[in-house]
């Protein structure tokens, strides 16, 4: 209903394949960046920003590594916190030591860090799909965290166990308040998302989606099951560690391996299961979701028994509500709130006709 | 070398691999029977124990609260096979494997809601520190009966599989559906049988591991160790569960123990899944798994 | 009759010498010897379990003989990994439709030219420039093979909606997209109803003629074994009983005996 997109015939398949090939994708996109990064900062709160848009923003960030390796590559991982540990602790660990260096090298440095551990777990791969492969995912996750908790090395054999974060200057500016820190992770996150964007509907992104569907043929057209498998490893892990430096640095302020548990990596994949599967906008719907619904419980508990429940109470029916949209959206779309959002714009498209 | 602190070591090692098989038993029934890997296995084990550790609570008799807890599992089993199996039948397992996840958190969720989440004591009558003395060792003798009892439990399980019309239709059942139905086997019946078996077992596993940890949330983690036991005996064999069991227990102690000093300790977090990793590598089926073939 | 030694004047482009297979105990092919000649449509016909799909996959390289030689244009061709057989020119459709089913028509055939594009991680994902061109060249040339199979309308369409018929016809698109130099045609007609054979029948001769390309089905249909092909070769319990035109085959006793389990 919004606009119609009959009568954009495509004249040249260049235009065909543009990123945005409807005239009011264009102007939709262009309209979200603006709101983004000009009428969110204008009107949000300071805990809005902090508490909510900018741990929004971190997460999509590994919720797309995870949906690059889960959701188009078909490679399930139950270890996305541990990659994000990695690119924590690797971009802290390299600023301690070389002070000099600006933190956005060293967020580069923790992804390429993350990318490199990504490929050696996800070596298990070549030999084994499907849960088994999750299982060896959950080995990466058991082990790295256990081997930042253990080895002082990686805390730079801080006395009290809890790190703070560097502090993060760019171009002489320090980045630590609410709307820098707003700026930051939302210019990272916009040209990841633009990066992966592009990856998905080129070679790369189509032999992962075949290996994804049927691995058997896709060796048969040529494709290189290894090199391919081992590359989405590295891009997701890649992803997954710059979310985690973000979280770190930008979040908590900490770097600390408790935060990059195995509830975390749950956390990631629900988000990419409620938001869609093989679907960049479904990470970022997934995101949203999962941090926006606790809030709305926990004030919608407050309000329904008059600031009686419990927070345990909360966190109990957190988990059922979870766990029953999860199956929910397994059951009625399992390509998530993506395909849900597109089916309802075709519906909005037609209405009022039913087809 | 101190052989008689080995022997202890080695022992208890068996004995609490044991306990692992006991919870890797549900995942090898329900997986041998629909072929989907139950993640919420865990949340069974915590919400059988919490119930049964509650009734008891309330002052009602043993056997009683044996009774009621199963008639609950069982209906829990019914609940699932209506709103997540069926709808789900046709989906590839990935999709059912995050289900159960999904599931998992759920009935964690559920069953901390309903009875709370405080650590319960669970007595079952057995003195957790009295041990047996062998030489210089000493063999705890908790383990041991709790290590009979799931012997005990999985020698059941085995002739009734074995034995009985209902096992034989499992049987059929895993090894394929399709030719189970056609010979006249309701699945859905057959599924409701072995999730609710699942369910027993979760709770015979949780009672056990309920009196030695006390009944609480971390009980459902003592599920995440079954993945490796599932992993290195094979997901489909029962006798793979006991030997997965005993080699992951032996080994996670053996390897904190003699290993664990070098390195800081707590070792047995990740040890038994490198184990499994190694497994996965060398022989994906695991030791008495099936070969999984793929056609094409 | 059977002309198990002929050289001929066109070239050969495989050449399989004394091919034995086993599979534990079983015998799947037992001293089969077969020339594919360029440009030529081979059928390999013979009753359920005579060793087709095995020979099939002996020629794509997905199976290794335990005793025999495979040569590939003049060159000894030995264990080869599976995704190198299409770097090879050697293409191949499936019985059972191997289509990629979270993809569109148009995308599982540009899924085909992958072989013949480079990669290039910074590439593609700047997307401009470079990256773009390369799409555009090849969005060109699977149009071109859209266009050839006539199925313009669909291509959009995730092929999991596709019916059966068209499935195949994508499938024969995925192949060809990688112009191949052999391509392997595995049951092309199964669950096809008379006018969809006479399309890839059509397809095929028109591939065969346009292209170059050789043609080695696997066929159950005798209508179209006759029509389309060249040469026919007959299995039968792993041995190679005939080998010739239509003709010459379709009279043979040999091959009547076996259709007719005769002995």
């Amino acid at each position: 209903m919004f606009y119609r997109e009959a009568g954009q015939f495509k004249t040249s398949y260049k235009k065909d394949q543009a990123i945005l090939p409807i005239f009011q994708d264009k102007i939709a996109m262009v309209g979200m960046l603006l709101f983004c990064f000009v009428v969110i900062p204008m009107f949000a709160t300071d805990y809005w920003l902090t508490s909510i848009l900018v741990p929004f923003l971190a997460l999509s960030l590994a919720a797309l590594g995870l949906n690059v390796l889960t959701g188009y590559a078909g490679q399930i991982s139950l270890g996305t916190a541990a990659f994000m540990a990695v690119g924590a602790f690797a971009a802290f660990n390299l600023q301690v030591r070389v002070p000099e260096i600006p933190f956005l090298v060293a967020f580069l440095w923790g992804g390429l860090c993350a990318a490199g551990v990504g490929i050696l777990f996800g070596l298990p791969s070549l030999r084994i799909k499907g849960f088994y492969l999750a299982v060896a995912t959950l080995a990466a996750q058991f082990f790295i965290e256990w081997l930042f908790t253990h080895f002082d090395w990686f805390t730079n054999y801080s006395t009290s166990g809890v790190i703070t974060a560097p502090p993060m200057t760019l171009l002489g500016m320090a980045i630590d308040n609410p709307l820098s820190k707003y700026f930051l992770v939302l210019s990272i996150v916009v040209i990841c998302a633009f990066l992966i964007r592009n990856l998905i509907r080129s070679e790369i992104g189509r032999s992962w989606m075949a290996v994804r569907d049927m691995d058997i043929a896709a060796e048969a057209i040529g494709i290189n099951l290894m090199k391919t498998k081992l590359l989405a490893f590295g891009v997701s892990s890649f992803l997954c560690g710059l979310s985690g430096a973000l979280w770190a640095y930008v979040v908590l302020g900490t770097v600390e391996p408790q935060a990059f548990d195995i509830a975390r990596s749950f956390e990631i994949l629900f988000m990419v299961v409620i938001g869609g599967l093989g679907s960049v906008s479904g990470a970022f719907l997934g995101a949203g979701f999962m941090i926006l619904l606790p809030i709305l419980l926990n004030n919608l508990g407050a309000l329904i028994t008059g600031g009686t429940i419990s927070t345990e109470t909360i966190a109990h029916i957190e988990y059922m509500v979870f766990g029953a949209l999860i199956i929910f959206f397994l059951i009625v779309e399992p390509n998530g709130l993506a395909r849900l959002w597109q089916t309802g714009k075709e519906k909005l498209r037609l209405w009022p006709f039913p087809y | 070398m101190d052989w008689w602190f080995f022997l202890e070591v080695f022992v208890g090692g068996l004995l609490s691999g044991v306990m692992y098989s006991l919870v890797a038993l549900g995942f090898v029934l329900i997986f041998k029977a629909s072929g989907v890997f139950n993640f919420a296995q865990g949340a069974m084990v915590l919400f059988a124990a919490l119930t049964f550790v509650r009734l008891l609570e309330m002052g009602i008799p043993m056997l009683a609260a044996v009774g009621i807890t199963m008639v609950i599992m069982v209906i829990l089993a019914i609940a699932i096979e209506r709103i997540v199996l069926r709808p789900l039948v046709n989906q590839d397992l990935i999709i059912l494997f995050m289900a159960t996840i999904g599931l998992n958190y759920f009935i964690e969720g559920m069953a901390q809601l309903v009875w709370d989440s405080k650590v319960h004591v669970l007595d079952l009558g057995i003195d957790e520190y009295d041990a047996f003395e062998i030489g210089e060792a000493f063999i705890n003798k908790f383990d041991v009966y709790a290590a009979l009892i799931a012997g005990g439990l999985v020698l059941v399980l085995s002739l009734f599989f074995r034995y009985t019309v209902i096992g034989r239709a499992l049987r059929a059942v895993a090894d394929d559906h399709q030719a189970a139905l056609s010979v006249g086997i309701p699945l859905r019946t057959i599924w409701i049988y072995v999730w609710s078996t699942a369910g027993l077992v979760a709770l015979v596993a949780g009672a056990v591991w309920g009196s030695k940890l006390g009944v609480q949330f971390a009980i459902s983690s003592v599920a995440l160790k079954a993945i490796p036991v599932l992993i290195i005996g094979g997901f489909t064999s029962i006798p793979g569960a006991i030997l997965g069991g005993l080699i992951v227990g032996c080994g996670e102690k053996l390897a904190e123990v003699y290993l664990g000093g070098f390195v800081g300790g707590a070792i047995e977090n990740w040890f038994p899944y490198m184990l499994a990793l190694l497994v996965l590598m060398i022989r994906p089926e695991g030791i008495f798994g099936e070969k999984i073939i793929e056609r094409v | 009759m059977s002309n198990q030694n002929l050289v001929s004047e066109s070239e050969v482009i495989m050449n399989l010498k004394d091919i034995n297979l086993s599979f534990g105990g079983l015998k799947a092919l037992s001293g089969v010897n077969l020339q594919i000649k360029k440009g030529e449509i081979l059928a390999i016909i013979g009753p359920n379990g005579a060793g087709k799909s095995s020979m099939l996959n002996i020629i794509s390289g997905i199976y290794v003989p335990q005793e025999g030689v495979v040569e590939w244009k003049g060159k000894i061709r030995r264990k080869i990994a599976p995704h190198n057989i299409a770097r090879m020119g050697i293409a191949r459709t499936f019985q059972n439709i191997a289509l990629f089913k979270g993809m569109s028509a148009l995308e599982n055939i540009l899924t085909g030219r992958n072989i013949l594009m480079k990669r290039n991680l910074i590439m593609e994902m700047i997307y401009m420039g470079l990256g773009r061109r390369q799409e555009e060249e090849h969005r060109k040339k699977v149009e071109e093979i859209i266009d050839f199979l006539e199925i313009q309308s669909i291509r959009k369409t995730p092929v999991s909606r596709l019916p059966y018929g068209l499935q195949k016809r994508v499938e024969l698109g995925r192949a060809l997209a990688l112009e191949p130099e052999l391509l392997l045609l595995d049951e092309p007609m199964a669950g096809m109803n008379v006018e969809e054979k006479e399309d890839m029948c059509r397809f095929i001769l028109d591939v065969n003629e346009q292209f170059g390309t050789t043609i080695v089905l696997i066929e159950h249909d005798m209508g179209v074994v006759m029509d389309i092909s060249d040469r026919v070769v007959v299995l039968d319990y792993g041995i190679k009983i005939a080998d010739g035109t239509p003709d010459e085959v379709r009279s043979e006793q040999k091959v009547i005996d076996a259709y007719l389990g005769a002995g």
